[in-house]
């Protein structure tokens, strides 16, 4: 290469390189600006239609709707009746925690989610899901009253969404292995030998709820009320307990089909699973036993929701209204296992004592199952100073070692 | 004054030819446009995309809902030096990264040898397409596959259960086989080429001075083959130091890629920072293997 043509590639390279950092920098710039804003209460999406046959009409244009959900919760076989009857068709994705829910989602490439308590709060606050018209959605008349206007699925009085369903994280295990039958948490936090190095934990920081909650029961001392509330010391016991247990776990789960995998292959005996993972194991004929154990349980209440910038925002609301109406909220409610929203559902389970089984208006048994949030500065506005969720992630990292 | 006769413009030339007559006297600007396109790329999707990765871990997040907060700071960078989680991870990361490479060294030397020098052309040819088959399948379909032969009820402890001996698959242990498994062949391959490189000549002249099988290939063929084995090492050792999925499915433990991957959506600024570890490493890496002649190997 002769000096000149050095000159010039050198000369050439430093332009380019300043053009490009330039870019970049405007990029960076512009994403930070829009970002953040108040949102406001205005159920306006662009592209929704103002009816209800308006948006009916829209829908067949858009013909299809992306979403992401929990696993099973747009199963086919009620999926297909949707498209049948809107022309839309139904595209998913599954999430695999809460967090890869919300980043999910603000890819920009979906139009609603499935949202966990512990979703939606953060959701309506990034402004990434909009406040919904429910004149629009005419089953949303049918849901449950007590699940309605809840501070995980509405601000200042304006829905943010339809209520799904709700159930509780359950305790499974192997009933050919493990006896007698446990009835306590302890049956994890404090191992029998022959479940040691076999356990199953679910793999995200809100799962240190669960040994708040299991605390809470037996070491009264520390105070504990609301296990998504945790001062530095209830914390700091928390987090303790995670880290005696750590030894013990066999394997940290995210991806529910590894669980069912390493249920059926007996790797892991015991754990802390959903009844979708109940379900799939008994009906492949595992000896498998889930319950609720006596000290309570995490669980979740979730919400439909729109992505503010939806691209097939009639086909959303369209499924919004379709996902709650009895015969479908009936099939995803026994499909997964969960308390179906809409009571009137009930009556269109093929198990008749479905609702009866899942306690869907035994108010006394989910007094103490506690909904996935997410764990706020102000202690959920009770005042005092607890563990932020940046705090509970972090901790995570730690807890995993 | 003199009458100039009247003379006949030239006739208008095509803009081609113009245009190729400018470049022609402006070969700096012929130059610049010629790379612009493929620079541009670099610069702005490569090094463009890795300038803002590293500008995010000088950001910080918002602790409720985990958002990218645009305010600088460094105690990202000293999250990870001050926690022990992150330097263990670290560890645990290179030191895996090591022991695959060496593992497959060790393995891929011999088949190699044999594909340059022993085999008829024939045998090569199927060698080479066994080596490169692995590849051809899906990355994640091997990793579930190696996950359904570790399991506890799973082949591997099927054959081990005559022997009254029992393997825990998902393990370090399991995890280090599933790597040694997966980057093989590209290991395999630039120490086959390198081997082939090896004039025949020189493994004569060995011979002829009295230099027995073993000693040709202690003192002739080994040296010369090194750089190609450090050129093959730097694919297995930096795969293993990037790879979150093989980890997630196998074990329990943390990698410096399933840290990575975790956080990225709850606390993108440590993610960034940490994404440094394996830079510097790599960096490191290269420097030594430059020394070592791999590059020429490639």
């Amino acid at each position: 290469m002769t000096r000149q043509h050095r000159r010039i590639t050198g000369w050439a390279a430093a332009m380019l390189l300043v053009a490009a950092l330039a870019m970049v920098a405007a990029g960076c710039g512009s994403s930070g600006g829009s970002s953040g804003g108040e949102s406001k209460a205005s159920t306006e999406i662009e592209g929704l239609g103002s009816s209800l046959d308006e948006i009916k009409s829209m829908a067949k244009d858009e013909g299809e709707v992306d979403l992401v959900i929990w696993a099973g919760y747009a199963d086919k076989s009620w999926a297909k009746t949707f498209t049948q009857q809107t022309g839309c068709k139904v595209v998913t994705k599954d999430g695999a925690t809460s967090d890869d829910m919300i980043d999910l989602l603000s890819t920009g490439q979906y139009d609603g989610v499935s949202a966990s308590g512990n979703a939606s709060v953060r959701l309506m606050k990034r402004g990434d899901v909009a406040p919904v018209n429910t004149d629009l959605i005419p089953n949303y008349a049918d849901v449950s009253e007590g699940l309605k206007n809840q501070d995980y699925n509405s601000l200042d009085g304006q829905a943010y969404g339809v209520p799904h369903g709700r159930g509780p994280n359950l305790l499974m295990w192997r009933s050919d292995v493990v006896t007698p039958a446990p009835t306590s948490w302890s049956a994890i936090w404090k191992p029998s030998s022959t479940v040691k190095k076999k356990i199953s934990i679910y793999d995200d920081s809100i799962f240190i709820a669960d040994a708040a909650i299991y605390l809470k029961a037996t070491k009264p001392d520390l105070g504990i009320d609301n296990p998504y509330q945790l001062t530095d010391e209830q914390f700091t016991a928390a987090v303790n307990l995670l880290k005696s247990l750590k030894p013990n776990v066999g394997e940290w789960w995210a991806d529910y089909a590894k669980q069912i995998q390493s249920y059926a292959n007996k790797d892991v005996v015991i754990g802390t699973t959903w009844p979708y993972q109940e379900n799939i194991l008994k009906a492949d004929k595992k000896p498998v036993v889930a319950i609720k154990p006596k000290e309570g349980t995490t669980g979740w209440s979730d919400t439909w929701m729109i992505y503010s910038k939806a691209a097939h925002p009639n086909c959303m609301y369209l499924w919004m209204n379709y996902i709650i109406s009895p015969q479908a909220n009936a099939k995803v409610a026994e499909w997964f296992g969960e308390a179906p929203s809409n009571p009137k559902a009930c009556s269109f389970t093929t198990d008749k004592n479905f609702c009866t089984t899942m306690h869907t208006n035994d108010d006394a048994y989910w007094k103490n199952i506690y909904y996935w949030t997410t764990p706020t500065a102000d202690c959920g506005g009770k005042g005092g100073t607890c563990k932020t969720q940046q705090d509970w992630v972090n901790a995570w990292t730690e807890i995993r070692g | 004054m003199t009458s100039v006769p009247y003379e006949q413009p030239p006739p208008r030339e095509g803009l081609g030819r113009r245009l190729s007559r400018y470049f022609y006297r402006h070969p700096r600007l012929s130059l610049a446009l010629l790379l612009a396109v493929p620079l541009g790329w670099l610069v702005v999707a490569y090094l463009g995309s890795l300038f803002v990765l590293l500008l995010a871990s000088v950001w910080t997040t918002d602790p409720f809902t985990s958002e990218v907060v645009h305010t600088y700071t460094f105690d990202n960078f000293r999250r990870i030096f001050d926690e022990p989680v992150y330097r263990d991870v670290a560890w645990r990361t290179i030191r895996m990264a090591g022991l695959v490479t060496i593992a497959d060294a060790v393995l891929a030397f011999p088949i190699a040898y044999y594909m340059a020098r022993v085999a008829t052309p024939r045998a090569r040819n199927i060698l080479v397409v066994a080596v490169l088959m692995p590849l051809w399948a899906s990355y994640l379909v091997k990793a579930y596959a190696w996950r359904t032969i570790l399991s506890g009820a799973g082949v591997l402890n099927w054959a081990l259960d005559p022997f009254g001996v029992s393997f825990d698959g998902y393990s370090t242990t399991g995890l280090w086989l599933v790597f040694t498994y997966l980057w093989l062949p590209f290991m395999i391959l630039p120490i086959y080429a390198g081997l082939e490189r090896i004039p025949s000549s020189l493994l004569e002249a060995s011979a002829d001075l009295g230099g027995k099988s073993l000693r040709t290939f202690w003192r002739v063929t080994l040296p010369l083959a090194f750089p190609a084995v450090v050129a093959g090492s730097i694919f297995t050792f930096s795969l293993t130091l990037g790879d979150y999925i093989a980890p997630k499915l196998i074990t329990s433990q943390q990698f410096i890629g399933t840290v990575i991957y975790d956080n990225h959506g709850t606390n993108l600024p440590v993610a960034a920072a940490f994404t440094l570890v394996p830079i510097v490493v790599m960096v490191v890496y290269l420097l030594v293997a430059r020394r070592l002649h791999a590059f020429e190997a490639l």
